[in-house]
């Protein structure tokens, strides 16, 4: 079961993971700090396949991709927010973290209300509320890089990159 | 079209297009720092490349943490030399050159009509040389150092007339920071910002940069300056290789359109946590500061040192405040060790720290404690952005920092 962790409008990108942080390179201590400007205690509540819920513009600011990281290593599994900012959609979908655009969904839940994303029709239910919130369906080569885990491991699999010069 | 469409038709080897669809273009130049080339280079490496497509247009520069600040980093720093060596990239800058984006300007790369894409948020500040620039991470920067092409959406252009010039002690970071209270910050995601207007006409390169930096604050994908005659003047000697400048057409079309007459324009400041939550300087005053940073790639270059030391004249840095100056690169670093102006800003009681991204992001020299207040020329506020997740930024023009740190409270400049 997946639960919602609900957070407002222009969460920024040093909201999920501080500057300072960025130096470190093993992605399970980048979790372990995931929020820790709005919550400290974070990374230390989230279960496994759980769900961030957001407002507007979700991920502002610094380009940095440990964002994403940070997030999937903290065991979140999708981010369903009303806005993204741009950089971090493209550093999401490159990490292999699902992140889907659904408007009026913030207000929609409540922490630990029980979620179920389906990333293939868009569709996002509040469980524990009976409600159901319909997202932008991703296209098909999105969901298969989502699939392969992140534009990497998919490019490698179509064979896409061919090795040094 | 407008100058971004015409910029990303040409990249992609088109004679149109429009706002909305998705093209495959090629990059002129990229660029990556300390923080963000480690994990292109993870991302390069997992992909089984082993070069860049082409190392005259890779720039890599370490700045973030300048020179190194922990050991994690003086690694970082020892592998990103050792894949500069491997691929033989002519233009490095190590940690004595300065910020990536005064540095890639500075060097030339920042051309009228080229797309140039930098691992860092801010690569949108060389749109004030006319170019195309935007920012990315660190997996579709690995993607341009293998292919030298990454695919974009052609975004809707707004279109920002300036008219009228600022009054004294007035900055072009007054102006930006005017223009995202109003747009708010996502009022302009996934567009491109287009200054002009005659107002542009009597803003410097050097307060271009520091309004096309802040497009991104508003979450514009790139924000340009049409060239003219100073864009020529910055250039000459400098620009690497044969430019073409590129104008929006007459009949282009924008997603919308505003003009600010800046003749009246007041010292303008954003307040914690938001850049949108601008007031004017007059609204604020009197709010106390431990801290006054004066530099970062927004506003650390030569005139708004000069600025700053203008305001500072025969005066201190008020007690108890901590004023840091870093300038933005070696080069400003010099010029104003030339002019003399370093030797004042010293004698007023400020720190000067060597060019780098410094205060600005809470993990170099100058990190605020809880309940700290800084008044800083830099580009966010955002909660826990320079240092404790208690600490208070406002952001501001290098005057009214100046101004503040004299007074030990946020102060207008004109009233020093």
């Amino acid at each position: 079961m997946s639960r919602a962790w609900v957070f407002g409008n222009d969460v920024s990108t040093d909201d999920i993971i501080a500057g300072r942080y960025l130096i470190k390179h093993d992605p399970r201590e980048l979790g372990t700090h995931a929020m820790e400007n709005i919550d400290p205690a974070f990374s230390k509540k989230i279960k496994p396949g759980d769900v961030i819920v957001g407002g507007k513009n979700f991920g502002c600011g610094s380009s940095r991709e440990q964002a994403p990281i940070t997030l999937k290593a903290a065991g979140i599994s999708a981010v369903v927010a009303e806005s993204f900012a741009r950089i971090f959609y493209r550093n999401s979908i490159n990490q292999g973290l699902p992140v889907m655009t659904c408007p009026r969904v913030r207000s929609g839940f409540k922490n630990l209300n029980e979620i179920k994303v389906d990333l293939k029709s868009g569709t996002v239910r509040n469980v524990s509320a009976g409600k159901v919130f319909k997202a932008e369906p991703f296209p098909d080569f999105i969901l298969e890089i989502l699939k392969d885990g992140g534009l990497i491991p998919y490019l490698k699999r179509k064979g896409a990159i061919k090795s040094g010069k | 079209m407008t100058i971004a469409e015409k910029i990303l038709a040409r990249a992609s080897g088109r004679k149109q297009v429009s706002p909305g669809e998705i093209v495959e273009a090629k990059v002129d130049v990229t660029m990556a720092h300390d923080l963000t080339a480690p994990l292109a280079i993870e991302a390069l490496e997992g992909m089984g490349v082993k070069r860049v497509w082409d190392p005259s247009k890779v720039v890599i520069v370490l700045d973030h943490q300048a020179p190194a600040t922990t050991l994690e980093l003086a690694k970082d720093h020892i592998m990103l030399r050792k894949f500069v060596e491997d691929n033989r990239i002519p233009n490095f800058c190590d940690v004595d050159q300065g910020i990536c984006h005064e540095v890639v300007p500075e060097m030339g790369f920042a051309l009228p009509g080229r797309l140039v894409v930098g691992a860092d948020s801010h690569s949108c500040t060389y749109g004030a040389l006319g170019c195309f620039a935007t920012g990315v991470g660190s997996t579709d920067m690995a993607a341009i150092f293998a292919t030298g092409k990454l695919w974009f959406r052609v975004p809707e252009s707004m279109l920002f007339k300036i008219s009228g010039k600022l009054r004294n002690r007035v900055a072009p970071k007054d102006i930006i920071l005017k223009i995202i209270g109003d747009v708010g910050v996502d009022g302009a995601t996934y567009r491109a910002a287009e200054f002009i207007g005659d107002g542009i006409k009597h803003i410097t390169v050097a307060g271009r940069m520091t309004m096309c930096n802040m497009g991104v604050e508003m979450g514009a994908k790139t924000a340009i300056v049409p060239p003219d005659r100073l864009t020529r003047e910055y250039l000459k000697g400098r620009a690497r290789g044969k430019y073409k400048e590129v104008f929006s057409d007459r009949d282009a079309e924008y997603a919308s359109k505003s003009t600010y007459d800046v003749s009246k324009l007041e010292p303008q400041v954003a307040c914690p946590h938001r850049v949108d939550n601008v007031r004017s300087v007059r609204e604020v005053q009197g709010i106390e500061v431990d801290q006054a940073f004066l530099g970062s790639c927004t506003n650390g270059r030569l005139e708004d040192l000069v600025e700053a030391a203008k305001v500072m004249k025969g005066k201190k840095v008020a007690k108890g405040v901590r004023m840091i100056v870093s300038p933005a690169s070696r080069e400003v670093y010099v010029d104003a060790l030339n002019a003399g102006v370093i030797q004042r800003l010293v004698n007023a009681g400020a720190i000067v720290e060597s060019p780098a991204c410094a205060a600005c992001m809470g993990c170099h020299v100058g990190i605020l404690g809880p309940g700290e207040v800084s008044i800083s020329s830099s580009n966010r506020n955002f909660k826990g952005r320079q240092g404790s997740p208690d600490a208070y930024v406002y952001l501001a023009s290098p005057a009214t920092v100046a101004a503040s740190a004299v007074k030990g409270k946020i102060t207008d400049p004109r009233d020093v």
